[in-house]
């Protein structure tokens, strides 16, 4: 059977889809990821779109589940790449894909995750924000 | 009198009963959306409403079958998909073409959705007989 191989740098995980998802496919990799990253504690998944020529409302709520399930396992989602024509009719489908980052490309894609989690490591900003409220 | 009619140019058709079926039917679609010139967005409008269609008929019929048309009226080409199935039939047609209503486990987005994404949507439903939905998309529309 088909699957779509997860790649491991660092604190991310990389996946980038090369075929046409069909359903149990998609399913597949939800589970797979959101299990990698409970075994690998990584801090960012990068999902990679930019061979997928269709997103449909299915596809669109197993990206949204992974970034949900993700976060819950305290890691960030970007999906990266999305073909203009794809943003296009996700947008008049009415999906809106909430609580998921996307970038433009791999490298902005990375950059942001990178961001998110220098934020999450220096927690101090908010802290001073905490105590300024408090007066 | 003149009215411009519309006339079908090839016939094309295809069963869907699997989920695996769904790709290859999605590629025979964007074949013939290619075939009359039809631009990149309004292709993947079109098979992305394919798609959500064919999912539903696999998820509440078991399946059926699809009839792909090129079809042209006065100087318009477009692609006709009809989607007919033999399953319990939608009891609540307006319900049903209603933003977030659903009764399987979906978001509800499927038929209003798929509205949005093409020129023509018609469905037709018989509770315990089936159901129909014809879409069309003009290939500048």
């Amino acid at each position: 059977m088909e699957k779509i191989p997860i790649l491991r740098m660092g604190h991310f995980l990389l996946v980038t889809i090369q075929v046409d998802l069909y359903d149990r496919l998609a399913v597949n990799l939800e589970a797979d990821l959101v299990q990698m990253v409970n075994k690998t504690g990584a801090r960012g998944v990068l999902i990679d779109i930019s061979a997928v020529s269709i997103v449909d409302s299915f596809m669109g709520r197993i990206i949204g589940n992974i970034a949900n399930m993700s976060k819950i396992l305290d890691a960030e989602t970007v999906v990266v790449g999305m073909q203009p024509a794809v943003a296009i009719t996700l947008v008049e489908l009415g999906l809106p894909l909430q609580g998921v980052f996307t970038a433009l490309n791999v490298e902005r894609g990375m950059e942001l995750l990178r961001n998110r989690i220098d934020l999450d490591l220096n927690p101090e900003d908010d802290d001073d924000d905490a105590i300024s409220d408090a007066d | 009198m003149m009215t411009t009619q519309l006339v079908t140019l090839t016939k094309d058709r295809m069963v869907v009963k699997l989920e695996q079926d769904v790709v290859p039917f999605r590629n025979r679609v964007k074949e013939h959306a290619t075939k009359i010139g039809m631009g990149l967005v309004n292709q993947t409008k079109l098979i992305t409403a394919a798609s959500e269609l064919s999912r539903n008929m696999l998820r509440y019929a078991g399946g059926g079958e699809v009839l792909i048309e090129v079809v042209s009226k006065g100087r318009e080409n477009g692609i006709r998909l009809t989607f007919s199935d033999k399953g319990p039939g939608i009891e609540d047609i307006k319900k049903a073409m209603q933003d977030g209503y659903s009764t399987g486990k979906s978001l509800g987005l499927g038929l209003p959705g798929t509205k949005r994404l093409v020129s023509e949507f018609d469905i037709k439903s018989v509770p315990n007989q089936g159901t129909t939905v014809i879409i069309l998309k003009w290939k500048n529309g």
